[in-house]
């Protein structure tokens, strides 16, 4: 009995011993939980909201490019594509089966999507298959029912009304790469463009927008259950150009077949209305990528389609470039308007003889007949008395061989030679280099881009610089209409001599353009022609007369070249023709170039507000 | 022989008995199930189904076998003590041959109408045999070693079959269970030290035969970040929303880390968790007061017994359950290993609710009959 009471008050020490450890253990786990819950609150309360809270992006409209009425000229339109969500499928083979009788898929995409329904989750969509045409998508939506988890949907993609048209001003945009996404990580949403070339690529972060961003409440598996908060993102500005489109249209037409360009410009305030480019390519080919054999086509053409032969292509001016070496002959004193100098067709310099075009000579000429008549011999004497540093001062001046301030990515500089720069290149300069200069041959070389600001600034007298951009996100820019360019330091009178000698190269009889007059006599066009050799004609083949420039194969044949403005005495546009291998500037540019500015002075977009009316009989550009 | 004047042989009809049983008792039984039901209730997104509502038909079913339990005789049940261990490591033996297997063990046993666990009743069976042999035991005879040889095997025997399984936890749950029993019998000091000194050894030579789930299980309790989506997840995920949760929680139903399936097992094992979340610091504290209340209410219990047999049974089956809850709870705190335990008549579960209400109903039936008259060891030797 005793023992009885021994062991139970041994079982009760021992009881209370196991119940006041329990309760400390319970107690310990309740500081645990303090720990956890109060003391590391802040830390898993940031782990937690990471946990469930994605932010994502939402991805801006890009702006649209306008022309100078407002026409578009590069917009963003829905593009129609196929997406396959796994999880809505009984079966994603017999789905892809069942699409493949609709829209056939190969072998490579058959392996993409498989690999991309692999990486992601069973209800993130997958990309089927982008820019579907409106009957494969109907094809799609009609089958529904056969065909569970594809979704058609609208994604955006760029497009370019006007096609190659434009392609070498507007450029083209691709999808990014990894360096672009590392500098925006907006650039890594699916679906977004970058601009890759033209005014899509120099107003890219402008037409880009800001993205807008969402967050989202996503679970374990990373389904969106709800939205948190949404800031939306602001669209791209739209970009107006100084363009006409339908003029442009009008341009390219005009240039047919030919492997040129010309440009049109507002000789007083610079605005660029037309810049075209014969051939060219389409710019929404680049939005799903080019593919090889595309790309390989391109580069492999001789009349290279993918360089904006206005900005890039260089040529030597020809006779085009008289003008400058008049003017600089002019301001020397070199010259004066009165001094004739006679031409027997040739000049000889120690023992070697410079030609002129004309074979038997122009006899005496004073600087407007000279101009007039592009006595080659005339300004070889001319650029001889004035030498080559003042002409390349005055070429400078005047917008050759000097980068321009268009704002268009991918200008090139051209050149105009030096003294400095051939000696700089370890060679003597001769006074046959400066001779040959004096009629824009030799090292001269000038862009189409270039030809037009100098016809611009000989008709203005001012520093005019061509560009392209007219409104941002709707605003008139501050310079786009300015013509206050600051005066070139050349007088009136000084001009007036070249002026009249363009006039007369077109408008008087014996002129070498009369080609280039225009139709109705109340307007005067002033230009000035150009032929530029690509290469050397020897004086063997010369003297045996049977030199026929015509016969040439293409690639040898000279550049036709041909500057102008117009009205003569008002002017307000200013225009250059460049026709690669087009023989001589008299016969081939000058009439292209009378049928542009009849156009332009039809359209006469600087003065209008909205575009013209389509014209009803349309002047057929080659009669 | 038995002492009339000491055990005065309460006699009470049917009514009496139910008037003895512990209703303050029942009721902390009945708020830690309602805690159970609030939490099942959010498990399920704010919906009473598919756990709430099954969890209260299942508790109402429990208490009714608790209390009927509770009116059974504890000498019949102590009769009933032996049988219940042969029984149970039957069905122990049955589920490592035929048994069901869920996460790479076999624990289950199919009866149709529910999946029965058997070492949740092997634990119960367990302590009544154990509470059965020490109650015949003299002091004399608690001396002899030898006398301890029974009933260290019939621990070892279900604890192995458990590890057999495997189960770890509940293997290690079970075997401090009878370490318990045989610390309250009066066993000496020394003697468990004999026990308990050998076991970093056996742990070396245990974890070199471990499964390798059960091996992982480990790696990752003591290195969590180190697999964050792998094993580690369930850990760390747990912390998070305990933490996130802070002092007064994200409310009823805000809980983000449970609601959006980041917290996994949110019903079963990490039901804590979910109160944790919701309720925060506050909360979580309260449930553990409310399980400390249960505990002590066990206790108390056991010293108000006045047999031996009947002491050792309430201690065992609150040892029981203090085990099960702070399993569960280290666990879901990150402070021991995961171990598939769930938290008694909160998690969601019917097997577990049914051996725990039945163990509740043995403890009641101490309570009801902590003053019959008892044989007990014959002392007079």
């Amino acid at each position: 009995m005793k023992r009885e009471i021994e062991r139970a008050g041994v079982f009760t020490r021992r009881a209370l011993l196991l119940g006041g450890g329990q309760l400390a253990v319970l107690g310990t786990l309740g500081v645990r939980l303090y720990q956890v819950q109060v003391q590391d609150g802040a830390r898993y309360t940031t782990l937690a909201d990471e946990n469930r809270i994605s932010a994502r992006m939402i991805a801006p409209p890009r702006g649209r490019i306008l022309d100078r009425f407002g026409t578009l000229v590069a917009g963003s339109s829905t593009n129609w594509r196929a997406v396959l969500i796994a999880e809505q499928a009984d079966s994603v083979p017999a789905t892809l089966d069942a699409l493949s009788k609709l829209l056939p898929l190969s072998e490579n995409e058959r392996i993409r999507i498989d690999r991309e329904l692999h990486r992601k989750r069973k209800f993130i969509p997958v990309l089927v298959r982008e820019f579907l045409t409106w009957d494969e998508m109907a094809a799609i939506e009609v089958n529904a029912p056969d065909l569970p988890g594809i979704v058609v949907d609208a994604g955006t993609s760029r497009n370019y009304p006007f096609g190659s048209g434009m392609a070498h001003i507007v450029g083209y945009v691709a999808p990014p790469n990894e360096a672009d996404v590392a500098d925006d990580p907006l650039l890594g949403l699916p679906g977004l463009r970058i601009g890759r070339a033209g005014m899509e690529k120099f107003h890219d972060l402008g037409l880009r927008g800001r993205a807008g961003a969402v967050q989202l409440e996503v679970n374990a598996v990373g389904r969106v259950i709800r939205e948190l908060d949404r800031q939306d993102g602001v669209p791209g500005e739209d970009v107006g150009l100084t363009l006409d489109a339908g003029l442009q249209q009008s341009v390219l037409k005009l240039l047919g077949d030919e492997s040129a360009s010309a440009v049109v410009m507002d000789c007083r305030n610079g605005e660029v209305l037309a810049m075209a480019t014969n051939p060219s390519f389409d710019p929404a080919v680049f939005n799903a990528g080019v593919s090889q054999a595309q790309w390989l086509e391109w580069t492999a053409d001789r009349r290279t389609p993918l360089i904006n032969k206005a900005t890039s292509g260089l040529y030597a001016p020809g006779s085009t470039f008289k003008m400058a070496v008049a003017l600089a002959g002019l301001e020397a004193r070199a010259i004066t308007p009165g001094d004739r100098i006679g031409c027997p067709g040739y000049l000889d310099l120690g023992d070697t003889r410079f030609h002129c075009w004309r074979k038997g000579g122009h006899g005496m000429l004073d600087l407007r007949g000279g101009l007039k008549n592009s006595c080659d011999v005339f300004f070889y004497e001319v650029a001889r008395r004035t030498g080559i540093d003042r002409i390349a001062a005055m070429a400078n001046r005047l917008g050759l061989g000097v980068e321009l301030e268009l704002d268009l990515p991918g200008q090139r500089p051209g050149l105009i030679p030096t003294r400095q720069w051939r000696i700089a290149k370890g060679h003597a300069w001769n006074i046959g280099d400066t001779v040959v200069s004096g009629i824009g041959q030799g090292f001269i070389q000038v862009t189409p881009l270039q030809l037009a600001t100098y016809a611009s600034r000989i008709a203005s007298g001012r520093g005019v610089q061509p560009h392209l951009t007219r409104k941002l996100a709707g605003v008139m820019q501050p310079g786009a209409e300015r013509d206050d360019w600051p005066a070139l330091g050349l007088t009136d009178k000084l001009l007036r001599n070249v002026r009249e000698g363009m006039w007369a190269v077109v408008n008087e009889p014996g002129g070498t353009a009369p080609l280039a007059r225009l139709a109705d006599p109340a307007v005067q066009l002033a230009g000035k022609t150009g032929s530029a050799q690509v290469r050397r004609v020897s004086r063997e083949l010369r003297e045996s007369g049977h030199f026929d420039s015509e016969k040439l194969p293409w690639e040898y044949r000279p550049h036709a070249l041909f500057v102008a403005y117009a009205p003569y005495d008002a002017p307000r546009y200013a225009l250059a023709v460049v026709i690669e291998h087009g023989n001589a500037g008299a016969a081939a540019a000058a009439p292209m170039a009378r049928d542009i500015m009849s156009e332009v002075l039809r359209r006469d977009p600087s003065n209008r507000t909205a575009p013209p009316p389509a014209q009803v009989a349309a002047a057929d550009p080659r009669p | 022989m038995m002492d009339r004047r000491i055990w005065r042989e309460p006699s009470f009809d049917l009514m009496g008995k139910v008037l003895q049983v512990n209703w303050l008792y029942v009721i902390l039984l009945c708020a830690l199930a309602g805690v159970g039901y609030v939490a099942l209730y959010s498990a399920a997104g704010g919906a009473p189904e598919p756990y709430a509502t099954r969890h209260a038909v299942r508790f109402g079913i429990g208490l009714v076998i608790m209390v009927a339990i509770a009116l059974v005789d504890i000498r019949v049940i102590a009769k009933l003590a032996w049988p219940a261990w042969v029984g149970g490591v039957f069905l122990l033996v049955l589920v490592l041959r035929m048994g069901h297997v869920g996460k790479g063990a076999q624990r289950w046993l199919e009866l149709g109408f529910l999946q029965l666990q058997p070492s949740e009743l092997m634990k119960l069976a367990l302590v009544l045999a154990l509470a059965s042999w020490f109650h015949r035991a003299s002091w004399e005879r608690m001396g002899n070693p030898l006398f301890l040889i029974p009933p260290l095997i019939a621990v070892l025997i279900p604890v192995g079959l458990i590890l057999k399984e495997p189960n770890l936890g509940t293997a290690a749950i079970t075997a401090m269970l009878g370490a318990a029993m045989f610390f309250a019998a009066g066993v000496r000091w020394w003697k468990f030290l004999l026990v308990v000194l050998p076991i970093p050894l056996l742990g070396q030579f245990a974890y070199a035969h471990l499964h390798n789930y059960q091996r992982a299980r480990i790696d990752t309790f003591l290195h969590p970040e180190s697999d964050p989506l792998g094993a580690g997840y369930n850990i760390i995920q747990s912390k998070i929303a305990l933490g996130s949760g802070g002092m007064w929680g994200k409310g009823f139903l805000q809980g983000t880390q449970g609601h959006l399936d980041f917290l996994p097992e949110k019903q079963t094992d990490f039901i804590f968790t979910m109160i944790g979340e919701e309720f925060g610091f506050v909360g979580g504290v309260a449930v553990l007061a409310l399980l400390g209340l249960i505990i002590v209410g066990g206790m108390l219990i056991a010293l108000r017994c006045r047999n031996q047999f009947g002491r050792l049974v309430a201690l065992g089956i609150s040892c029981n359950f203090f085990l099960y809850v702070f399993v569960n709870i280290a666990m879901v705190m990150g402070v021991i290993p995961v171990g598939g335990v769930p938290l008694p008549l909160v998690s969601h579960g019917g097997s577990a609710m049914l051996t725990v209400m039945v163990g509740f109903g043995i403890l009641m039936s101490v309570h009801v009959h902590r003053d019959v008259a008892f044989a007990s060891a014959r002392d007079d030797g």
